[in-house]
C-alpha cells in the first residue's frame, strides 16, 4: 500500500493509447474462410482458448503456408474486456510473416510490450496483465493444432505466473538461493504474484494447480530438510556453530582423540568434556583433567592453550577451554 | 450528451441539499459541543434534519439515529457490536445473512468467523430473493442477530422485510437491515416491520458522501464501534458531520415524501421499463432475477457474447455511466457475488450491465441511451468469439 494503491477504480487511466485505440478499432479483426486459405495455397487453422463462463475467450484464425510454415494472414474474435480484445489484436499482428516455430515464441509479455505508448511505461495496469496471458495461450493452441501435438508440448518448464511468466524452477531457485521467507520477497524477486494476484493463493480470480503460498512452504521445508541431512551426513558441512550440542560434544571428542589424547595419557593423565554452552559470542566448553593432568602445572597454562589452540582451529575461532 | 445511469453506486447532490449545507462550512461552523453561540448556532439546523430523518423511516422520538460515516460503518457497528454485546459476553454464537449483502456486510461476517462467531450466508432463488419461511429455517436457538438488506444494489431485488422482522420477533431474534438501496426508492418503515436496526447512507437519496445513519431501536444496546468523545448520546465519537448531517436530512425530506416516492414509482419506474425493454428486444438478454418486486430504478440485464467491461467501455465512449457485475471490471478482479449467486449460466456471469435511474433522468437521455446500448452491443458481439456471429462451424469448441 502506499499513496498510489489509495484511490481506486482508475484501472482505465493506466491503458495506453495503442491499447484504447485498439479496443476501440480492432485491425485484425474477423475470420478467415476455409475458401480464402484455399485461395492463398495455405491450411486455414482455427484455435479457440478460454470460455465465456471465465471471462475470457479468445478464437484465432491462421492461414499457414504448407511450404514454408509461414502466417501469411491472421485474425481474432475474442469475447473479454479492453485488453483481452486489444492484446488479441496486437497479438495477431505479431504472428502474421512469422513462421509456426518463430510465432510459439511470443509470450503475452511481447504482446504487452508491443502495445507500450513509451518502452518504460507499461501498457495495461497490473491486474489487467492476466487479460493478455490467454493471447499467449492461444498460439500455442494454434501452432498445436498444426502440428498435430498437444499445445503444452511447447511449454517445457511449469509456468507458475501466467502474467509475469515465472516458471516453477525459477521460484525454488530464487527462494532457496536468498534465503526468501515471505510471498512478497518472491515478489520483489521475480514479479511472480504482482499482477493478478491469483496465483499467490487459492481464492483469487483463477483456480490454479500450484500457489506461491504452497511452493514458499514446501521449498523452505525442502531447505530444512537439506539442512538436516547435511549434518547429519557429514557434519563438516555444517558449521559448528549451528550444530546441535550432541553434534558439537562429538567433534570436540573428536579432535581432542585426534590431536591431543594420545599425549596425555603417555604421561599418565586424561581429559572429559563436561558441557559446551553459548556464551554471549563463545563457545565455552568446559573440561576436565583427570590423573596425572590433576595438579599438573602446566594444565591450566601450556596444556590449556594447546587444547584451546587446536580446537580453535579445527572447529571455531569463538572457542574458549575452561577447566573446572 | 451524458447520461448518468449508475445512481445505485451514487448520486448526485441535489441542488437544494446542497443549498442547506452551505452555511455550515463558512459562516456556522462552530462546533456543535461548544458552549457558545458559534457553536449552539448549529443546533436548531441539527434538531430539524433529525426530525426529517426520523420522519423519513417512520422512526419513533424514544429510538436512536446515530449519525455516521456511511452505511459501511453502520454495518460494521451493528455486526460488530452484537458480536461484543451477544455472543462474546453472551450466550449467543449464530447470525443469519444472505450471500448477496454488500460487502461491508459479507466482509464484516467473514472477519467474524474468524473470531469463531458462526455465519450461515443464505443463498437466494431464481428469483433473487430470499423467502421469509427460509430464515424462520435458519434461526437457531443461539442466534443473534438475522442481517438482511432491504434491495439488492445490483438487482434492485426486494427481500420480504416486514415478514422478517415478523418472525425475528417472535423468535427474539435482533433484526438489521441495511436499507441503502431502499431509503427514497419505496416506503420505509423500522417500526411497522419490527426492525432493531437499519443502516443507510445519505450519497445513495441525492445527499453527500461520507455520511449516513444507523437506526437503533429504543431499548437496544450497542457496544460503541467509537470511543472518545460523548457526541450522539454517547454512542459515537467524534464531532458530527455537521454540513453532512443537514445535507442528509434535507435529502431524506426530498425524497421520502408521499409525492416523491410516488414520482419514483410513477416516473423513474416508466423510464427504467422503457429503457429495459427496449434492451430485452434484442436477442439473448435477460433481466437476472426476473422483472418482478423490485426497486423502480434498478435493472440488471446479461447480454450474452458481451463481456461486461468491454461493454462499460463503450458506453463510456458514448457519455453514459453503467456498471457492471463483470469480475474484469473491478479493479481486484473479484467476481460479482450476486451474478454467482445466480449461478444457473455461468456463461452469463461476464455479461452482466447494471443501469440504475435516478429521478434526474430524462425521456431524452433514456431514447439516447438506448440507440448507444443497442450500437455497443452490435459492435461487440461482432467482435465476440462466443456469440452467434461465429461460423457454426466453430461454435462448439466454446
Amino acid at each position: 500500500m502506499a499513496k498510489g494503491d489509495l484511490i481506486s477504480g482508475s484501472i482505465w487511466d493506466e491503458y495506453s493509447d495503442v491499447v484504447v485505440d485498439r479496443m476501440n478499432n480492432p485491425r485484425n479483426l474477423g475470420e478467415i474462410t476455409e475458401e480464402q486459405a484455399e485461395e492463398m495455397g495455405a491450411e486455414l487453422i482455427v484455435a479457440d482458448f478460454g470460455a465465456e463462463s471465465c471471462g475470457d475467450a479468445v478464437r484465432l484464425y491462421w492461414a499457414v503456408d504448407k511450404k514454408t510454415d509461414k502466417i501469411l494472414e491472421a485474425k481474432f474474435k475474442s469475447f473479454g474486456c479492453g485488453t483481452a480484445i486489444a492484446s488479441s489484436d496486437v497479438m495477431t499482428e505479431l504472428c502474421v510473416g512469422k513462421t509456426v516455430d518463430e510465432a510459439v515464441k511470443i509470450t503475452n509479455i511481447d504482446v504487452e510490450k508491443a502495445m507500450r505508448d513509451n518502452p518504460d511505461t507499461p501498457a495495461v495496469p497490473p491486474q489487467k496483465m492476466h487479460c493478455s496471458v490467454m493471447a499467449y495461450d492461444v498460439i500455442k493452441k494454434a501452432a498445436g493444432i498444426y502440428k498435430g501435438v498437444d499445445a503444452e508440448s511447447f511449454e517445457n518448464e511449469y509456468i507458475v505466473c501466467e502474467c509475469a511468466r515465472v516458471s516453477l524452477d525459477t521460484i525454488k531457485e530464487v527462494i532457496k538461493l536468498n534465503d526468501l521467507k515471505t510471498i512478497e520477497e518472491i515478489t520483489d524477486y521475480t514479479k511472480a504474484g504482482a499482477f493478478c494476484k491469483s496465483c499467490i493463493e487459492p481464492g483469487g480470480h483463477e483456480d490454479r494447480d500450484i500457489y506461491l503460498v504452497d511452493i514458499l512452504r514446501e521449498t523452505r521445508a525442502e531447505m530444512e530438510a537439506d539442512k538436516i541431512k547435511n549434518a547429519t551426513d557429514s557434519s563438516h558441512e555444517v558449521a559448528f556453530a549451528q550444530m546441535t550440542i550432541v553434534q558439537k560434544l562429538k567433534e570436540v571428542e573428536k579432535v581432542i582423540d585426534e590431536n591431543i589424547r594420545e599425549m596425555l595419557v603417555m604421561d599418565g593423565g586424561n581429559v572429559e568434556i563436561l558441557d559446551i554452552k553459548e556464551n554471549g559470542g563463545h563457545i565455552d566448553i568446559y573440561i576436565k583433567y583427570l590423573g596425572a593432568c590433576v595438579g599438573c602445572a602446566s594444565a591450566n597454562t601450556g596444556t590449556l592453550f594447546a587444547i584451546e589452540d587446536i580446537l580453535k582451529k579445527k572447529l571455531d575461532e569463538n572457542i574458549r577451554v575452561l577447566p573446572l | 450528451m451524458k447520461v448518468y445511469l449508475d445512481n445505485n453506486a451514487t448520486t448526485k447532490v441535489d441542488e437544494s441539499v446542497f443549498e442547506a449545507m452551505k452555511p455550515f462550512f463558512c459562516e456556522i461552523y462552530g462546533n456543535p459541543n461548544s458552549l457558545h453561540d458559534f457553536g449552539a448556532g448549529t443546533h436548531k439546523k441539527m434538531a430539524q434534519a433529525l426530525d426529517y430523518l426520523y420522519d423519513g423511516i417512520r422512526a419513533n422520538d424514544e429510538d436512536d439515529i446515530v449519525i455516521t460515516s456511511g452505511a459501511t460503518e453502520s454495518n460494521n457497528w451493528v455486526l460488530k457490536g452484537v458480536w461484543i454485546d451477544e455472543i462474546m459476553h453472551g450466550e449467543k454464537k449464530h447470525i443469519v445473512t444472505t450471500e448477496v449483502e454488500h460487502p461491508a456486510i459479507t466482509a464484516t461476517c467473514k472477519f467474524l468467523e474468524q473470531q469463531g462467531v458462526e455465519v450461515t450466508y443464505l443463498p437466494v432463488n431464481e428469483q433473487g430473493t430470499i423467502e421469509a419461511h427460509t430464515v424462520r429455517d435458519f434461526i437457531r436457538d443461539d442466534t443473534a442477530l438475522v442481517s438482511i438488506m432491504w434491495a439488492n444494489n445490483e438487482t434492485g431485488k426486494l427481500f420480504p422485510i416486514e415478514e422478517i422482522g415478523q418472525i425475528c420477533r417472535e423468535k427474539d431474534v435482533l433484526f438489521h437491515s441495511d436499507a441503502t438501496q431502499a431509503i427514497g426508492k419505496l416506503p420505509v418503515d423500522v417500526v411497522r416491520c419490527n426492525l432493531d436496526f437499519i443502516s443507510f447512507s445519505a450519497h445513495k437519496f441525492h445527499g453527500p458522501k461520507g455520511v449516513g445513519g444507523l437506526y437503533i431501536k429504543a431499548g437496544r444496546k450497542l457496544t460503541p464501534l467509537f470511543h472518545g468523545g460523548e457526541q450522539m448520546g454517547g454512542r459515537r465519537a467524534g464531532t458530527v458531520d455537521v454540513a453532512g448531517m443537514i445535507g442528509m436530512g434535507e435529502a431524506m425530506k426530498l425524497v421520502t415524501s408521499p409525492g416523491a416516492l410516488a414520482h419514483e414509482e410513477n416516473y423513474v419506474r416508466a423510464l427504467r421499463d422503457k429503457l429495459e425493454n427496449a434492451i430485452l428486444e434484442m436477442e439473448d438478454t435477460v433481466v437476472i432475477g426476473g422483472t418482478e418486486n423490485r426497486t423502480p430504478n434498478t435493472t440488471l440485464i446479461s447480454i450474452r457474447g458481451v463481456e461486461g467491461e468491454a461493454m462499460l467501455w463503450d458506453l463510456n465512449q458514448n457519455g453514459i455511466g453503467a456498471s457492471t457485475g463483470s469480475a474484469c471490471a473491478s479493479e481486484d478482479l473479484e467476481a460479482n457475488p450476486v451474478m454467482n449467486a445466480f449461478g444457473s449460466d455461468s456463461e452469463l456471469a461476464h455479461t452482466g450491465v447494471r443501469f440504475s435511474l435516478s429521478r434526474y433522468n430524462t425521456m431524452e437521455e433514456i431514447e439516447y441511451a438506448i440507440e448507444k446500448i443497442k450500437g455497443a452491443i452490435k459492435r461487440l458481439r461482432g467482435i465476440s468469439s462466443s456469440y452467434a456471429y461465429a461460423p457454426e462451424s466453430h461454435k462448439s469448441g466454446l
